[in-house]
């Protein structure tokens, strides 16, 4: 699955279908696409010789001319942007592991996920509050850590299972649309089952220590940001070991492969798809926890806005390839946090901070223009696409 | 085709009046339920008008008359935002008007209903859902609310179209209704009305605490693209610049945004000395966090506005030493004129009823708002020979228009030619820090404002 193979695995015929393409003639659609493809890029490098003007010198006649207002970035706050964009991307980056694995082994999209994420949080926030109750969380915040970070995966990637039980595999063989709105439906259940359960108001983590909000090292960095970044690059190592060098692994990207045949050597194909989906929750779980300490603050609607751009950030990677599922959610999350001040503020843009959604899902557009199938997605026969 | 087309509407159309009048049906039953026990009350109350002074009330007819059978009720209604992250600004309000009619008594002898009260949930289409509940029922008189200013902008048009009167004690944005110097505000209707201060006023006040009181001459704002929030800090800006001093940046995020580092970051380019963020939570609790962290804002003083001024809020840990505005909370000896009522009296019974002080300010101003909807509707209705109450619309707002010197909870109340009846006395209160001294910050007044 970390190769991105299509899910029935058809024979490949690439360089033909390339050579094909290339000598097909050019309709009145990709014209317009490349007008679209020219514009964008106009777009990006004057807004973006706007902002180099502006940081050389403010008075700049042509940031001037860009943005009348043009002030431009000291180091300092152009380096909290960049780290600040990292830190969410790479929560994305996890959330966006679980849509690509399920992507890879069922061939559908699981909109629930972001609800899963969200499970993951609001577990950390109750099981947190219950330590700090306790006294833990203050005196062993390390050891409190790693002990909600375990019960939310544990929580996390069994809802996940259950989910796949319940609402999935039944619908196991139906058209790929069913299971899609099934999870469209799941999700709207797990929110609101967390309103009911937990009612509608936002929810706080509780204080962290003073180190998780001091800044370290010689680029300034919050503790927590440090916290995230770590952790998210441990668990994608860990994951990646996991599917490319264990046994279990072998048997997922088998499945992915080509459900039938594997089930024909000998490998349960229920059972592995569990462990997807398990293993999905997880790295949802962890980013739950991740989100929990950088931003101190649940809700029930936490999931959908991070699960969007996470399933962004999936297939702006290429879906079902687990390294550009954490590319895409790195690339979405600076270009979000940097994008808005980088190119849109140059340019005179007004209201610039309210965009980042915006550009969020303009990275996705535009890395979809360049590239269909994603920055490290195969092109699929065309059989395969639907 | 286009037959069989015709035929299908006319069934669906016939359908939608039987269930239409179902529907009403089923309201009328409630009420009459509801009510069953006003009608063993009204006996003992003496009618407080002779039966043949029939005309002897305000207005002209010309919005119509509801006619309150003989042992029904008057029926108004709550509309305030009662669940979610808003609920504790919300809530007060509704308590309020729970405790004003209690307190005011029978209208010429008749109960006056609340119904079920509804929620704005703080947002436009809230504001529309709830406004058309309310509408489908023409016995409605008035309705007090909304909470929150975006909801109004929606619910006020359906409201007052349909003739009632809309009296709200938390709305705040000047575009509801005027600029105060004669102007209506875009969404300014005829029959909207309001106790809470007009953000102009607040706006100004945070001005000139912070060039005046402060002594700083640069200030950046940030609001959520909400009418209220929006409002609020254009005035600020407007104001602090007529101060003379310098707005760095005017900028929003939106509702929903946790990571606040980049619009944090458009506003550090400035290097403002003070930060006013009017907005509600959760994203106001990001704010406050974050904005230490980013470079050129370790020093900026923090202010924000009512929306954020609530226990709730100030209990957090990154708001010590934060300032807030919003109305003037010191009410002390002001009786309201309609049930001789104090601030005191008002405390205490809300203490006795739901175990717990109000979390947000204005639960005066829904005070003061319900009473006088009550002594309008008073002025505006009389009860005819069958003993039947009927109440002007227009008589409603002819009384609303004409208050002037009405003393009530919050101070003396005088209407203005656009719904302003606010006292308009703002205050800026700093945060103490810490969870058990929520309350004490809530009183720890800086500086006062009067205009």
């Amino acid at each position: 699955m970390d190769e991105g193979a299509p899910p029935s695995g058809a024979p490949r015929s690439r360089p033909p279908r390339a050579r094909a393409r290339l000598l097909r003639p050019r309709t009145r659609v990709d014209w317009f696409l490349t007008v679209i493809r020219v514009a964008v890029l106009i777009v990006l490098t004057v807004g973006f010789t706007a902002f180099i003007a502006q940081e050389i010198n403010p008075d700049n006649p042509f940031a001037r001319w860009a943005n009348p207002d043009a002030t431009g970035l000291t180091g300092a706050q152009f380096r909290g942007l960049v780290i600040s964009g990292v830190a969410q991307g790479s929560m994305y980056g996890l959330i966006a592991l679980g849509y690509s694995m399920v992507y890879g082994v069922l061939g559908f999209i699981n909109f629930a996920h972001g609800e899963v994420f969200m499970v993951g949080a609001m577990t950390g926030m109750i099981t947190s509050n219950k330590l700090a109750d306790a006294g833990l969380w203050e005196s062993n915040f390390i050891g409190s850590l790693v002990f909600i970070v375990v019960v939310s995966i544990i929580v996390s990637s069994l809802t996940a299972v259950v989910m796949e039980r319940v609402a999935y595999r039944p619908l196991r063989g139906a058209p790929r649309l069913i299971p899609l709105i099934t999870s469209i439906g799941v999700s709207f259940f797990l929110q609101n089952a967390s309103v009911v359960l937990l009612g509608p108001a936002s929810k706080s983590y509780p204080n962290v220590p003073d180190w998780v909000k001091a800044k370290h090292t010689f680029l300034q960095i919050e503790g927590a940001k440090i916290l995230v970044i770590v952790v998210a690059a441990l668990s994608m190592a860990a994951l990646w070991y996991y599917v490319d060098r264990t046994k279990t692994g072998k048997a997922m990207r088998a499945v992915a492969e080509d459900a039938e045949i594997a089930s024909l050597m000998g490998i349960d194909v229920n059972r592995t798809i569990v462990k997807v989906f398990a293993v999905g929750g997880a790295m949802a779980g962890m980013a739950g926890i991740l989100w929990g300490i950088l931003f101190r603050s649940v809700i029930h609607t936490t999931g959908f806005l991070p699960g969007i751009k996470a399933f962004s950030a999936a297939v702006v990677g290429g879906i079902g390839h687990l390294g550009g599922a954490m590319a895409g959610g790195l690339s979405i999350g600076v270009a979000e946090s940097v994008g808005p001040l980088l190119i849109l503020e140059p340019l005179g843009v007004s209201g610039v901070s309210q965009l980042r959604d915006a550009v969020a899902f303009s990275m996705l557009i535009i890395v979809l223009l360049v590239r269909p199938a994603g920055l490290f997605g195969e092109r699929l026969p065309a059989e395969d696409r639907a | 085709m286009n037959k069989k087309l015709m035929t299908l509407l006319a069934a669906l159309f016939a359908l939608s009046l039987f269930a239409a009048a179902c529907g009403d049906d089923g309201d009328g039953e409630a009420a009459d339920t509801a009510t069953a026990p006003a009608a063993t009350e009204a006996p003992d109350e003496p009618a407080d008008e002779p039966v043949d002074e029939m005309m002897d009330h305000l207005g002209d007819g010309s919005l119509g008359e509801v006619t309150v059978d003989a042992g029904g009720a008057v029926q108004i209604r709550s509309l305030n935002a009662i669940t979610g992250d808003v609920a504790f600004f919300g809530l007060p309000l509704e308590r309020a008007v729970i405790l004003a009619i209690e307190d005011y008594g029978p209208i010429h002898g008749f109960d006056v209903d609340l119904g079920t009260t509804l929620d704005d949930l703080c947002s436009n289409d809230g504001g529309q859902a709830a406004a058309q509940i309310v509408v489908a029922d023409e016995d409605v008189l008035g309705v007090i609310g909304t909470s929150c200013s975006g909801a109004a902008v929606a619910a006020a048009p359906l409201i007052t179209d349909a003739g009632m009167v809309m009296i709200s004690g938390g709305n705040t944005s000047p575009a509801l209704t005027s600029d105060l110097a004669g102007t209506p505000g875009e969404n300014y209707n005829v029959g909207y009305y309001r106790t809470a201060h007009n953000d102009l006023f607040q706006g100004a006040a945070v001005a000139k605490f912070v060039f005046g009181e402060l002594g700083l001459t640069t200030a950046a704002t940030i609001h959520d693209g909400d009418p209220y929030t929006q409002g609020l800090a254009q005035a600020f800006a407007d104001a602090f610049e007529a101060e003379g001093g310098t707005i760095t940046g005017f900028s929003a995020v939106n509702k929903e945004d946790t990571d606040m580092v980049p619009v944090l970051t458009e506003i550090a380019a400035g290097g403002p000395a003070a930060l006013f963020f009017p907005i509600f939570q959760p994203a106001g609790d990001f704010v406050a966090d974050q904005a230490p962290g980013v470079s050129g804002l370790e020093d900026t003083v923090l202010l924000a506005a009512d929306g954020l001024l609530n226990t709730n809020y100030l209990a957090l840990p990154q708001t010590a030493g934060m300032y807030f505005s919003g109305p003037d909370s010191r009410f002390g000896e002001n009786v309201n004129q309609s049930t001789g009522k104090t601030a005191q009296d008002f405390l205490a019974a809300y203490e006795e009823r739901w175990g717990e002080a109000p979390a947000a300010p204005f639960w005066a101003h829904g005070y003061d708002a319900t009473t006088m909807l009550l002594d309008a509707i008073a002025a505006a209705s009389y009860v005819d020979a069958d003993g039947n109450l009927h109440v002007d619309r227009q008589g409603i707002r002819d009384y609303l228009n004409s208050i002037e010197g009405f003393s009530g909870l919050i101070g003396t109340i005088n209407c203005d030619d656009f719904g302003d009846c606010g006292a308009a006395r703002i205050t800026v209160v700093q945060n103490i820090g810490g969870e058990e001294n929520a309350v004490a910050s809530m009183d720890n007044v800086v500086f006062s404002f009067v205009p």
